[in-house]
């Protein structure tokens, strides 16, 4: 009874887990953040590339052209588990009502595209040289291509509304949507890529990997996550900035940004 | 309930014959975006009947997308969508009636029209069935998922082609499907297994999309 009135928060361990969902609290804790993601992703990234370009042996198939894979792969498996993060922040941003939730998935989104474009530039640099043909409709690449289409169909929506408060909870409606609709999709698309024709070469049938081959790709894909998390805070930071203007806390950064 | 849904359904179909051009156009669309195809690539018999199911598929895939902005706008112009909003009734069940009537002057008349297209393309005769079929299984699922489309771009600017960009990349899989009937049907090789499938997504669309529609809505209209 004599407790002084908290507000409705998820306590557990001692721990107020909501503390750091107020836009004011998470703007410094992410600038904390940023560089030691960044950083990570960049020295990851120099040691999968190097183990990558120069360390690997040469694919006795596919020649030098497979090392591709290298960038290829982490984009391709980052450009979807950030679809899914885009979602579970847009579940809990209407769940919970909580703003920062909803600036997460926005922030993710150009990310996302970024790495599913990656994804499909690089799957086609590889299908010349080893398919003959920039472009396939092969299963993989035609899913990932409707990705695409749906990071732009959430970045669009989102573009589209000026209130930012309406802008928010429309885009998470869609990217849930979005999200329940993709296992439909690779499946409707894989169906009838075997319907119409079969894949050249498929990634499942070639030899088993090289354990320096491996190791390239999953610094790689480390790499791939740390940038996602650096690029995604530091975006989030702007979006903080702008929607919390006129906010009194953002003044001094607004006169001395950091 | 069913006293509602049918007053629903009966208003929409009485505004829909007032405005009886609105839904000319959409069947006048699909009529001429499949007649142009021909043009397109020559008249050759065998390439006609090849690309028959997946151009009327195409075609109303748009027709029902370009028809799909007369759902709530002029209900959300003059007032009625918020009065529904306030209504004692499940929203959900609202949005039901509304995108059945809907269905009702923009997807039925594309299944009725399917046969005159498919003499159009010299498509066997034992396909006219299975396309028909197909399109009325898959044409409820295109409005019930643009409805959700719809309903978020209801009154922003720009709003047609915004809701192509949202609602077309989910239209892939009933594209896949529906064409996908058919030419398993002219390979011999049944298409039971697309009907199914475009059949056991229509019964998933028709649980999830009204919950998706109306939060959309609510969120359209604070």
């Amino acid at each position: 009874m004599n407790q002084p009135a908290q507000p409705p928060a998820l306590w557990a361990g001692g721990i107020n887990w909501f503390k750091y969902a107020a836009p004011q609290t998470f703007y410094p804790l992410a600038g904390t953040m940023i560089p030691w993601f960044g950083w990570a992703a960049a020295v990851l990234c120099v040691a999968g590339l190097y183990i990558g370009f120069f360390i690997a042996p040469t694919d006795h198939q596919q020649g030098e052209s497979y090392r591709i894979i290298f960038i290829h792969v982490p984009a391709a498996w980052m450009s979807m588990l950030v679809y899914l993060a885009m979602a579970f922040w847009a579940a809990v941003g209407l769940t919970f009502n909580t703003r920062l939730s909803h600036m997460m998935a926005t922030a993710l989104a150009p990310t996302g595209a970024l790495l599913t474009f990656l994804a499909l530039w690089t799957g086609a640099l590889w299908g010349k040289p080893t398919w003959g043909t920039w472009w396939a409709w092969d299963a993989r690449m035609t899913s990932e291509l409707i990705l695409l289409f749906l990071y732009f169909g959430f970045m669009g929506l989102q573009a589209g509304i000026d209130d930012p408060r309406r802008a928010d909870r429309a885009g998470a409606v869609l990217a849930l949507v979005g999200v329940v609709n993709i296992p439909i999709i690779y499946f409707s698309v894989k169906w009838w890529n075997t319907l119409h024709q079969g894949a050249s070469v498929s990634l499942t049938s070639a030899p088993t990997m090289a354990a320096t081959m491996l190791a390239g790709m999953l610094l790689m894909a480390l790499a791939a996550w740390f940038y996602t998390i650096a690029a995604t805070l530091h975006r989030v930071r702007s979006i903080i900035l702008e929607r919390e203007h006129g906010a009194e806390w953002t003044r001094p950064l607004r006169e001395n940004p950091r | 309930m069913g006293a509602l849904l049918l007053a629903i359904v009966r208003r929409d179909l009485l505004l829909a014959w007032r405005r009886r051009t609105d839904v000319a156009t959409v069947v006048l669309f699909f009529l001429i975006v499949v007649s142009l195809f021909p043009l397109g690539v020559g008249p050759e018999p065998n390439l006609l009947r090849t690309i028959a199911p997946g151009i009327i598929w195409v075609a109303a895939l748009l027709a029902c997308m370009l028809s799909l902005q007369q759902l709530f706008a002029s209900d959300h112009a003059d007032g009625v969508l918020d009065q529904m909003l306030l209504a004692a009734a499940p929203l959900g069940l609202i949005v039901i009636a509304r995108a059945f009537a809907h269905w009702l002057i923009s997807g039925l008349p594309l299944v009725l029209l399917s046969p005159l297209l498919a003499v159009q393309f010299d498509l066997q005769a034992e396909l006219y069935p299975v396309l028909a079929l197909s399109l009325l299984l898959g044409t409820p699922i295109l409005t019930l998922t643009g409805a959700i489309g719809a309903a978020l771009t209801l009154g922003l600017r720009g709003g047609g082609m915004l809701l192509a960009l949202l609602v077309l990349p989910l239209y892939v899989p009933v594209l896949i499907l529906g064409a996908g009937a058919v030419d398993a049907a002219a390979a011999g090789l049944g298409a039971d297994a697309h009907l199914l499938l475009l059949g056991a997504q229509l019964v998933l669309t028709a649980t999830f999309a009204p919950w998706a529609v109306s939060t959309a809505l609510r969120i359209a209209a604070e």
